[in-house]
């Protein structure tokens, strides 16, 4: 291969602090151009699996919270499918979306991610990776969308497993991905994007 | 690279994306990992990715000049078509892939609850707009001309015109965000978001060009902007008898 025969990506850019005019107008406060903002429902009714919601917050390198972040997940659904083109080894719930957007809030920088707690999806080589949601993080100060991703830390036979999670070094880094049982059914997963107990970001 | 079939994604070139860490770019310096990012092959997690369909898609959805305008009305601003090709690295087109935009409006202000410049809002302008492109990787959409302006970085910062884009392509992994500036804008080499961009010809691409063939006479500018995603590694392999 030489660098003749492909092209460049386009370069990343910095979403800015103003991403939720494009990406969730509605809750920006610009109503009446979509009827509803991309990625808003996960689930409805009829989505097959057991809800969990994740709430959390972004911090940066001087510990304060991050007020104008965008996240954006993709999971598989409770049978461990995605919807799909690619994938080929089922058809998804046609009642779950897989992906959804959320804003962290502009005076506190908390989220909260309403889905279902997915199956498990296989790694290139057949062995099977624990439930995880992929996470895309886009801000103010981000040149290149951040990708990391949320286990659950109550899967701990299928996380001692994962192929991911064992190239994690060192191995106490692993914590920065596993969403903890807050105690009240839902999960924690704040995100440290530098400093101490800084979150695993991947290149994929 | 071994003659063996890769799977997944060409690998991400960071050395033609900006660092995470741009000093000039003052919010860069915490909000930038120290960690090295863990390199990781893809896996059906980052090989699929959501696919949107033309039922969430308005009919005024890629017109900004109407898409907030009061009935009879239409956005301040010099009209202009922005249109461009999505391709991979192959060169393949993608089609059928979300495709929203987001700009301040001709007096380069936000309509966004934490904007603070004092230049006025445009009652009949939103500043978002989207659309799928068609089976040729093809995108059009109509706006205003959003204006430069200052912001709070350097002591006298500003920013070049420009209009955000954020890109899906058919893979969690190829998912982008970028921004398009425009030709001959002399505040794009001083701005210090373009210049977190290492390399000079990486900066080239993301200018668009004004494109008097696809004007509209009497109408509105044209510009040109066509973006790249990552390629699949194997897509690539497949059609390399075509290409060699």
């Amino acid at each position: 291969m030489t660098d003749n025969d492909i092209r460049h990506e386009s370069p990343s850019q910095t979403a800015g602090p103003y991403v939720h005019i494009g990406c969730l107008p509605n809750w920006s406060g610009i109503a009446g151009i979509y009827a509803e903002d991309p990625g808003s429902r996960l689930v409805n009714a009829d989505t097959r699996g057991e809800r969990v919601s994740i709430a959390g917050r972004i911090f940066d390198g001087d510990g304060a919270p991050v007020l104008d972040a965008v996240i954006e997940i993709w999971q598989a659904d409770a049978a461990g499918l995605y919807p799909s083109p690619v994938e080929t080894r089922g058809v998804a719930d046609p009642n779950f979306a897989g992906w959804g957007r959320i804003a962290t809030a502009f005076d506190s920088g908390e989220f909260r991610i309403d889905t279902i707690r997915p199956g498990r999806v296989p790694y290139p080589d057949g062995r099977l990776q624990a439930p995880h949601i992929n996470c895309w993080i886009v801000a103010r100060g981000i040149n290149v969308g951040l990708q990391t991703r949320v286990y659950f830390a109550d899967e701990v036979a299928a996380n001692a497993e994962d192929p991911v999670l064992a190239l994690i070094e060192p191995r106490e880094r692993v914590d920065t991905l596993l969403a903890q049982a807050d105690g009240e059914g839902g999960f924690r997963f704040d995100i440290r994007l530098q400093g101490e107990r800084e979150t695993v970001f991947f290149d994929i | 690279m071994s003659s063996e079939q890769p799977r997944g994604y060409l690998p991400r070139d960071r050395g033609w994306h900006p660092p995470a860490l741009a000093p000039d770019y003052r919010s860069s310096r915490v909000r930038s990992p120290r960690q090295p990012l863990l390199a990781l092959p893809t896996t059906l997690s980052e090989e699929s990715g959501p696919v949107f369909g033309h039922d969430i898609i308005g009919p005024r959805d890629d017109d900004l000049i109407h898409n907030y305008a009061t009935e009879g009305h239409s956005a301040l601003g010099p009209r202009i078509l922005v249109h461009g090709h999505v391709r991979d690295q192959s060169g393949r087109a993608v089609p059928n892939t979300l495709v929203e935009v987001w700009q301040a409006n001709a007096a380069g202000r936000y309509r966004h609850p934490n904007e603070t410049y004092i230049a006025p809002l445009d009652p009949n302008f939103g500043g978002c707009g989207r659309c799928l492109t068609d089976a040729d990787g093809y995108y059009r959409f109509l706006s205003i001309q959003p204006a430069p302006y200052p912001w709070p970085n350097g002591p006298n910062s500003w920013r070049p015109a420009h209009i955000h884009f954020s890109l899906f392509g058919e893979a969690f992994a190829q998912r982008l965000i970028t921004q398009m500036y425009f030709e001959g804008d002399p505040l794009i080499p001083l701005c210090p978001i373009v210049n977190a961009i290492p390399r000079a010809d990486a900066i080239d691409t993301l200018i668009a060009r004004l494109d008097m063939d696809a004007a509209l006479p009497m109408d509105m500018l044209a510009w040109r902007f066509d973006l790249t995603l990552r390629g699949r590694a194997q897509t690539y392999f497949e059609n390399r008898p075509e290409g060699l």
